[in-house]
């Protein structure tokens, strides 16, 4: 799973009608230092996460099984808000 | 599956249910020669490893199959402990 900041909203009207009612957010990797990295992603929000917040984001086929998204076209899905990482040196 | 070192760990109040009691955990993949490759990410834990550990995840949905019938939304997780490694 990635760490990401969430950076904005998405607002799609004619989208796949597995999506109706998905939130849509634009969020950007980021290092465990809270570094930003890499390109801008729009993930499905699954917990309720908002602009600002550092969460966890799952990608691939296994977005599709947090909670409600069985069988949805998506491949990113919100799925934690970071609390706190801590890194060891 | 891919060689990697336990770096951190991640605490997550507000999650998805399914993720609930399952240890997060950094971990930095490594080459075979046990140099940092690539970037670190976040990886949940079903053998008890721990911070300093080498250790070896697996990727993709099948990250998930350790907690069966629970089927967490994950992406990466480590699978083993690596006692030793050997590059012929």
């Amino acid at each position: 799973m990635l760490l990401a900041k969430i950076v904005g909203t998405v607002v799609a009207t004619r989208k796949d009608p597995r999506l109706v009612s998905n939130k849509l957010l634009l969020v950007r990797p980021i290092d465990p230092k809270g570094k930003t990295e890499g390109n801008h992603l729009v993930a499905v929000d699954t917990v309720d996460a908002g602009v600002g917040e550092t969460v966890l984001v799952v990608s691939g086929s296994s977005a599709r099984m947090a909670a409600g998204m069985k069988d949805c076209p998506v491949d990113a899905a919100i799925v934690g808000i970071i609390d706190t990482v801590t890194v060891s040196d | 599956m891919q060689l990697a070192k336990v770096i951190g760990t991640v605490v997550v109040t507000r999650k998805d249910e399914n993720l609930t009691g399952i240890k997060l955990l950094l971990v930095q993949p490594l080459t075979a020669a046990g140099q940092p490759a690539g970037k670190p990410l976040v990886a949940v834990d079903s053998v008890g490893a721990g911070v300093g550990e080498d250790v070896f995840f697996v990727r993709g949905k099948e990250a998930s199959f350790p907690f069966y019938p629970v089927e967490p939304p994950v992406d990466a997780g480590i699978v083993g402990i690596v006692d030793h490694w050997d590059v012929g």
